[in-house]
């Protein structure tokens, strides 16, 4: 405890002296479970991002004549389509909300890093995007006439391409916090730079579905994967400076 | 103790505290006054490590606050106009989850304490958004001393809140902030604060107008500051 602080305070000690081992990963973990401990109480976010991949997935279905041969051309865009959007309807809310409700700076004042935050957050985010992946996945295998042989590898291209697509959204929400547009800045501000995921999902899970061999599309995963780590990497450094105002 | 030294805060041009230094001895009871636009809030929220200077530094017994804000933030609690709660989940959600953040050794039991002290126990299952603004104020006082800080900072805690609820919240703040703590408080309302403070900071245009013992001070003198 700093010095010159009352003394008769320590013997009424009720945190450790010194943080806990794992206290950081607690954090986050203590971060993100309490948004979806909020969420399931509201289920307003989740209720939105179904209906709205719901129905983009339908609409695709038959709005287009898809007949066996087209199908394959469409079907990656339609999933990254219905993925991208939905989850931008709940990255919006991920700071937006903890500012409009004024908790922004109870996360602040808490005594962790501030990457814990962010991390937190980014994991919520993660988790809550998964969930509806998890819905329309099956979905998307059934309207779009795709064989269940696919489900793992791509379940491995929509994993990285979330990773990707909340990392780098998260950091944007919290950027755009401080403004007065927010709702429309963060697509704008967030789209062109994810450009590299969507484009590498897109041609991973088109490969996919198209059975080709990995060495067509390893460069494509290369730059997937370098640009999940390369944003977690800068969002991790540039988080402090983000929300301080 | 706590020393703030030459500190000064500028919004782009806009220069909110103009090189303000003074010290908070530990157990002092301090009541920050000024008008609206004044920095009291910006100074609290330097204080509580929320914001960072433009210059100066501000010193929480022998450490800069700058280069240990994480550390600090074990010894400080906040309650301020907004609640920092959330008011979906239910009080004991909110608290369990402060006491996740701030390392609370048997969290059980102290929130059970705090709830207890506040007056909200048996309301601790209802969630935030049911509770009247006196209860989330009280909450609030919860969640800032769960961790048993041994600074607090009061910004304005009886913003919103009628001359009951005002009066009650004054009563529990005397009950559980100034046992053995450092305070520093904010509040329009002079005569609560010269009440319950022993020492009264006023800020003007961004610099200490007085600073002075509690017993030293008219309200009819520093109301004077008000009506400039």
């Amino acid at each position: 405890m700093p010095q010159n602080l009352s003394s008769s305070i320590t013997s009424d000690r009720v945190i450790s002296e010194h943080p806990p081992q794992f206290a950081y990963l607690h954090k986050v973990l203590a971060i993100a479970g309490k948004d979806i401990a909020a969420e399931l109480r509201t289920k307003e976010m989740m209720s939105a991002m179904f209906v709205f991949s719901l129905l983009v997935i339908f609409i695709f279905n038959f709005a287009f004549d898809l007949r066996t041969d087209n199908a394959n051309t469409l079907a990656p865009g339609v999933l990254w389509v219905a993925i991208a959007f939905a989850g931008m309807l709940g990255l919006g809310r991920s700071f937006i909300t903890e500012r409009d409700r004024g908790s922004l700076e109870g996360l602040l004042l808490a005594p962790v890093d501030r990457s814990a935050i962010y991390f937190g957050k980014f994991l919520g985010n993660v988790l809550f995007i998964s969930v509806v992946e998890v819905v329309i996945l099956p979905l998307f295998i059934v309207f779009f006439n795709q064989p269940l042989g696919i489900i793992v590898p791509l379940v491995g291209v929509i994993v990285l391409g979330t990773i990707g697509f909340a990392g780098v959204g998260t950091l944007f929400s919290a950027m755009v916090i401080h403004t007065r547009a927010r709702d429309v800045l963060l697509p704008i501000m967030l789209f062109p730079v994810v450009v590299p995921v969507l484009l590498s999902a897109v041609r991973l899970t088109a490969g996919i579905l198209d059975n080709l061999p990995f060495e067509d599309v390893q460069n494509w995963l290369g730059l997937l994967v370098a640009f999940d780590l390369i944003f977690l990497a800068v969002s991790y450094m540039m988080f402090e400076y983000v929300v301080e105002e | 103790m706590i020393k703030v030294r030459n500190l000064v805060k500028a919004f782009g041009t806009r220069v909110v505290l103009r090189n303000i230094s003074f010290d908070i001895e530990p157990g002092e009871f301090i009541t920050l006054l000024g008008v609206n636009g004044a920095g009291k809030t910006t100074l609290m929220s330097i204080v509580a490590t929320l914001s960072k200077p433009t210059a100066g530094k501000i010193f929480i017994g022998d450490m800069d606050t700058q280069q240990h804000a994480a550390y600090i933030r074990r010894y400080i609690g906040l309650v301020s106009h907004k609640t920092l709660l959330y008011d979906d989940l239910s009080g004991e959600q909110n608290l369990r989850f402060y006491a996740r953040m701030y390392d609370v050794e048997h969290p059980v039991e102290r929130i059970e304490t705090v709830l207890r002290q506040v007056g909200l126990w048996g309301r601790q299952k209802d969630p935030v958004r049911t509770y009247s603004r006196g209860m989330q104020q009280r909450l609030a006082i919860a969640r800032a001393i769960l961790h048993n800080p041994p600074i607090l900072l009061l910004d304005e805690p009886d913003t919103g809140l009628d001359q009951g609820a005002a009066s009650m919240l004054g009563e529990l703040l005397a009950a559980v902030g100034t046992a053995q703590r450092t305070v520093l408080m904010t509040t329009h309302n002079l005569e609560r604060g010269l009440s319950l403070g022993n020492r009264v900071l006023m800020l003007s245009d961004g610099k200490i107008a007085v600073d002075m013992p509690r017993e030293d001070v008219s309200i009819e003198a520093l109301a004077h500051y008000y009506q400039q």
